[in-house]
């Protein structure tokens, strides 16, 4: 009983957040569609949260070494997008006539 | 060091939402030019947030090892972010997604393993099966992760040019596909109906890498903007997908954010092409071209031009509307364009420019090239603003646009870009087309505007032509 609840609460937040994010983005205008998307894939290594407690709480060596690809491909995912995000945005200026 | 340690699950999940309202903050501020810098920047926050809180929970060990671990992959990530051309933007993209997707792929694996050999590990005593969350969750995860890895790896390829970027088609392959989903289907089943067995798992990643191979494969260029938009959406579902394994909101939240983002995006690309994901994924563009009525619309009416006359049309002209497509990004003509457009608008020539929402190989790709060369977001106009402009406009210069301005979309059936939306710069005063020949684009199918009686071809390679045109209008 106690995991069906805990089941149907997290598949609770599952569904919100698409929603949210639905509605967030959107409003996104096309000029920024790539930004977006580089932007959004970096939140996506999110993974790295699951890497370091692989890592950090594994007992088995394998789910250590398979942690530990996982945090360096993570970690690749979000310092390189939040950066090449960056980037990108720095570009985007209103210039005076 | 243990003074900081959270042991109260309570107060890093209270962290962990602050995280996820960072995430969409930071989301929210993408919507606008002005504040999308500093968007990015807090959803950065929110992520270094939701690790340090995971770095400081209590059970955690091996730090060395996490943090070598982190900064190896930071390094790599700086460097490919840092040092990367921005026309190479579009494989980077696919490639950072393919590393969320493996990364999930892993972790589920990890979990996975460390879960079965526990379960098998208390067999003497009592064995406790792990619950049908954690199971469909990892098949999930590894099914996903492992179709995001491949898909963007061919996808990388193809971008990066080693790969080839003509849609890969052979008999049988809708039949071929469908069977590698069964199959992956069916280890998914096994994963869930008997864990114990951890190869099926590995099973079904490399049946899932497989399927990740084969749906991307037969994917032409000129569609590689929802392939990488789709890619993007899968990547966030992976995460989720590995949040519902180790039960974790923050993953589940940002997660499937991103998936919405993705499909978001999908929905936009698939629109401004006016086909469905299914006919993206399985159908088939391009195949034939029609010679004979490709002659009958060309014979005789096409006029070439020269840079010098279109510089002496250019002079005389109070609004110029560039529309950019691949062609530019691959000719590297943005320079030159950037060029040109000072030099008009130092003579008060008005200069805007027409992106087609699929121009590019990945969703907005025109206008990160565009303001990359310092050319102010205002005057980049998205297709609905700029085509109740075109009647009022003197120039139009096309540069490595086929498809996305050719009339016959407007028509009501019979070719494959029927209904496609399209910028009308046929409604223009005068039509300039930069091209290197009559060759049909992705659609292969030939282009009445070329004939048009206010149109110029310009025939050239875009980057030279561009060039000559910004010597012939300062000598004009």
């Amino acid at each position: 009983m106690a995991e069906s609840l805990g089941f149907v609460n997290i598949l609770t937040i599952f569904v919100l957040a698409i929603f949210v994010g639905n509605e967030v983005i959107t409003k996104v205008p096309p000029i920024l569609h790539t930004p977006l998307m580089s932007g959004s894939n970096a939140i996506s290594g999110i993974t790295i949260i699951g890497a370091i407690l692989a890592v950090g709480t594994g007992r088995e060596t394998l789910t250590v070494v398979l942690g530990m690809a996982a945090l360096i491909c993570a970690t690749i995912n979000v310092v390189g997008g939040f950066l090449v995000t960056h980037r990108m945005l720095k570009k985007f200026k209103k210039f005076k006539k | 060091m243990s003074a900081l340690v959270i042991s109260n699950p309570v107060l890093s999940n209270t962290a962990y939402l602050v995280a996820a309202v960072l995430f969409i903050a930071g989301l929210k501020g993408l919507s606008h030019p002005r504040t999308a810098v500093r968007g990015n920047l807090v959803g950065a926050v929110g992520m270094l947030l939701a690790v340090v809180v995971t770095l400081l929970q209590q059970g955690i060990m091996s730090f060395e090892l996490i943090l070598l671990g982190m900064l190896a992959g930071a390094v790599i990530g700086a460097v490919l972010a840092l040092k990367i051309q921005m026309t190479a933007m579009p494989q980077l993209v696919g490639l950072f997604n393919g590393f969320g997707g493996v990364a999930s792929v892993l972790v589920a694996g990890a979990v996975f393993y460390q879960a079965v050999v526990a379960m098998l590990g208390a067999a003497g005593v009592q064995a406790v099966a792990p619950g049908l969350q954690f199971t469909i969750a990892t098949a999930s995860s590894g099914l996903i992760g492992a179709v995001t890895f491949f898909g963007s790896l061919v996808a990388f390829g193809k971008l990066q040019g080693i790969v080839t970027e003509k849609p890969v088609r052979y008999p049988g392959e809708q039949v071929v596909k469908v069977l590698v989903l069964l199959l992956t289907i069916f280890f998914g089943v096994l994963v869930v109906l008997e864990p114990q067995q951890i190869n099926y798992f590995w099973y079904l990643a490399a049946a899932g890498s497989l399927l990740g191979v084969l749906l991307v494969m037969p994917i032409g260029g000129a569609d590689m903007p929802i392939v990488i938009a789709l890619l993007n959406s899968y990547s966030g579902l992976a995460a989720a997908a590995t949040g519902f394994v180790l039960s974790n909101n923050i993953l589940i939240i940002a997660g499937s954010l991103v998936g919405a983002s993705g499909i978001i995006l999908t929905r936009i690309m698939c629109r401004a092409m006016n086909r469905s994901l299914a006919n993206v994924l399985f159908g088939g563009v391009g195949a034939v071209v029609e010679s004979a009525a490709q002659d009958d619309i060309y014979a005789g009416k096409v006029k070439a031009t020269s840079a010098e006359e279109v510089a002496m049309i250019l002079k005389s002209a109070q609004r110029v509307v560039f529309v950019p497509g691949y062609g530019m990004a691959v000719a590297r003509a943005q320079t030159p364009v950037r060029l040109l457009t000072e030099l008009m608008e130092k003579d008060g020539i008005e200069v805007e420019f027409g992106i087609h929402p699929v121009a590019g190989r990945m969703p907005g790709h025109m206008n990160v090239l565009l303001a990359e060369e310092n050319i102010s977001y205002d005057k980049l106009r998205e297709m609905d603003q700029i085509n109740p402009a075109f009647p009022a406009t003197d120039v139009t210069i096309v540069l490595g646009a086929n498809d996305v301005v050719n009339p016959i979309a407007r028509e009501a059936s019979g070719s494959p870009i029927a209904g496609m939306p399209i910028l009308d710069v046929d409604k223009s005063r005068t039509v300039v087309v930069i091209k290197r020949s009559l060759a049909p684009g992705f659609a292969g199918i030939p282009n009445p505007l070329f004939a048009a009686d206010n149109t110029l071809m310009l025939f050239s390679d875009g980057k030279k032509a561009m060039d000559d045109l910004v010597t012939a209008y300062k000598d004009a």
